[in-house]
């Protein structure tokens, strides 16, 4: 019994500081982005404006870190945005000619600091997907494209779609990792038209 | 002759082989066969022992060397200091990393002005080492064999810690890249080179942190994993990391706390 004086007071001040300790709270993500933005700068064309994140990428930003999946409803809105910034060819024809649609698909440049606003971007499909049979340095951060023609033909359906997907891939899966070549102005319509002949145009290797 | 005929025989054998898979597999046997070979003699020595010579010189206006820096484990102790690090400081108020700490030391110590100090942190291909990565360099070697051990003690240590985690899975920019676009599935690879899942795979996250600062053979330089983050960024389509930066820091802190345990293994030496 002898050591039973803890006072009201010091109980609660040993409970306040236990509590003080156990409340950290994380920084919020305004907070971690206001650190990022003041620990970067311009180069080149890489301006920091590119920190600016569109609706889509705070909310994919969130499930990648949370590990919690799109509401629905957010995932449905966010894939019909990316559907309407589609722009089909105007002059009806989808497929360019795959050998540069190769050559564009091998390229990795572009849009980084390292480049300048004259580099032609290429696609670097390459780094993700397995496409024509002799080009064994593949990734496989997307699925094998391996065939991709002639497992589905050439339909009106085909087209659109495959199209859709180079152009902005969140039209059909919100949170694709594949990097919107249309919408982000990273290819232009032409190469797109010889990507497009890459994985359709029945002579194409990876239709080999 | 004989090596003619297995050059033909490895020839006609890569020309059976119809899956693609096969030769992959056999390419990326070849490469961690040349990464072995490399591993003997790794001109980093060099640079350690230029960065050594460096922490020991008197230089900048104050004519001081670098030998009373305190890395975190008491002025002039540089031995185990790295494998700390980054960790909170009291005297700035700050978790720094290696790099950023070198910096603090270099203007409080030898009177330089920060922005010389911070100045071209990184050679060119080819080009005569920095300042900064040859006493890198040296640091790192000083911490070999010690287990990585940074503490989340601190509520600024936790809070870097937090920031790092939330950039490392930011979208952004125009390819809509973040960190762990690249580094957040085991197993991924892009083209021949193997991406280690640093936010979810303990052994990658060690073997990733453990190996930074590495002598990069293709490109006949010392890096350094303030080096690894900016040129990440730079294919990211990110704008550029100011070096020593706090995202930086906070980066570096979420990476080396995934790593904690695994024994330093650096400078390394990478393809």
């Amino acid at each position: 019994m002898k050591r039973n004086f803890t006072s009201p007071l010091a109980l609660s001040f040993i409970v306040a500081s236990l509590i003080g300790c156990a409340v950290y709270t994380a920084p919020t993500r305004e907070e971690t982005l206001q650190v990022v933005k003041g620990s970067f700068q311009d180069r080149g064309i890489a301006k920091l404006d590119r920190l600016d994140q569109s609706e889509l990428q705070v909310a994919c930003s969130e499930v990648a870190l949370t590990g919690k999946e799109l509401p629905k409803d957010v995932r449905a809105r966010l894939e019909k945005q990316a559907l309407a910034t589609v722009k089909l060819p105007a002059d009806g024809v989808y497929l360019g000619d795959f050998k540069q649609g190769e050559r564009i698909a091998q390229t990795g440049v572009g849009l980084q600091w390292s480049d300048n606003d004259k580099t032609v971007a290429g696609g670097n499909c390459y780094a993700c997907h397995q496409l024509s049979p002799q080009e064994i340095a593949f990734g496989n951060i997307g699925p094998s494209l391996r065939g991709y023609g002639k497992q589905r033909g050439n339909s009106q359906a085909v087209l659109s779609y495959t199209w859709g997907k180079l152009w902005n891939s969140h039209a059909y899966n919100a949170c694709s990792q594949m990097p919107r070549y249309g919408d982000a102005n990273i290819l232009t319509t032409a190469q797109i038209k010889d990507l497009m002949a890459l994985l359709l145009d029945p002579n194409s290797p990876v239709n080999k | 002759m004989r090596g003619i005929t297995q050059v033909a025989l490895a020839g006609a054998a890569l020309a059976l082989s119809c899956t693609a898979a096969l030769a992959q597999k056999e390419t990326a046997d070849a490469i961690a066969r040349y990464r072995q070979l490399l591993q003997d003699g790794n001109p980093a020595e060099l640079v350690v022992a230029r960065g050594e010579a460096l922490w020991k010189e008197k230089r900048g206006p104050k004519k001081t060397s670098l030998e009373q820096c305190d890395l975190g484990l008491g002025p002039g102790v540089v031995k185990a200091a790295y494998a700390q690090l980054p960790r909170y400081f009291s005297d700035t108020d700050q978790v720094m990393d290696y790099e950023s700490r070198i910096v603090h030391c270099m203007v409080t110590l030898q009177g330089f002005d920060r922005a010389i100090a911070a100045k071209n942190p990184f050679s060119g291909a080819g080009q005569r080492q920095t300042d900064m990565e040859a006493l890198t360099a040296y640091g790192v070697e000083e911490s070999r064999g010690v287990p990585v051990n940074i503490s989340q003690d601190h509520p600024k240590e936790k809070a870097a810690f937090d920031r790092g985690q939330q950039l490392f899975y930011m979208r952004a920019g125009p390819y809509d890249f973040s960190c762990a676009s690249c580094h957040g599935v085991t197993g991924q690879r892009i083209r021949l080179q193997d991406l280690p899942n640093i936010s979810q795979n303990k052994e990658d996250a060690a073997r990733a942190f453990t190996t930074w600062p590495a002598y990069r053979v293709s490109q006949g330089t010392l890096r350094t994993m303030q080096w690894r983050l900016n040129d990440c960024f730079r294919q990211q389509r990110w704008p550029e990391p100011v070096f020593a930066s706090p995202a930086t820091v906070d980066l570096i802190t979420f990476l080396g706390v995934n790593a904690n345990g695994a024994k330093m293994d650096s400078p390394s030496i990478k393809r």
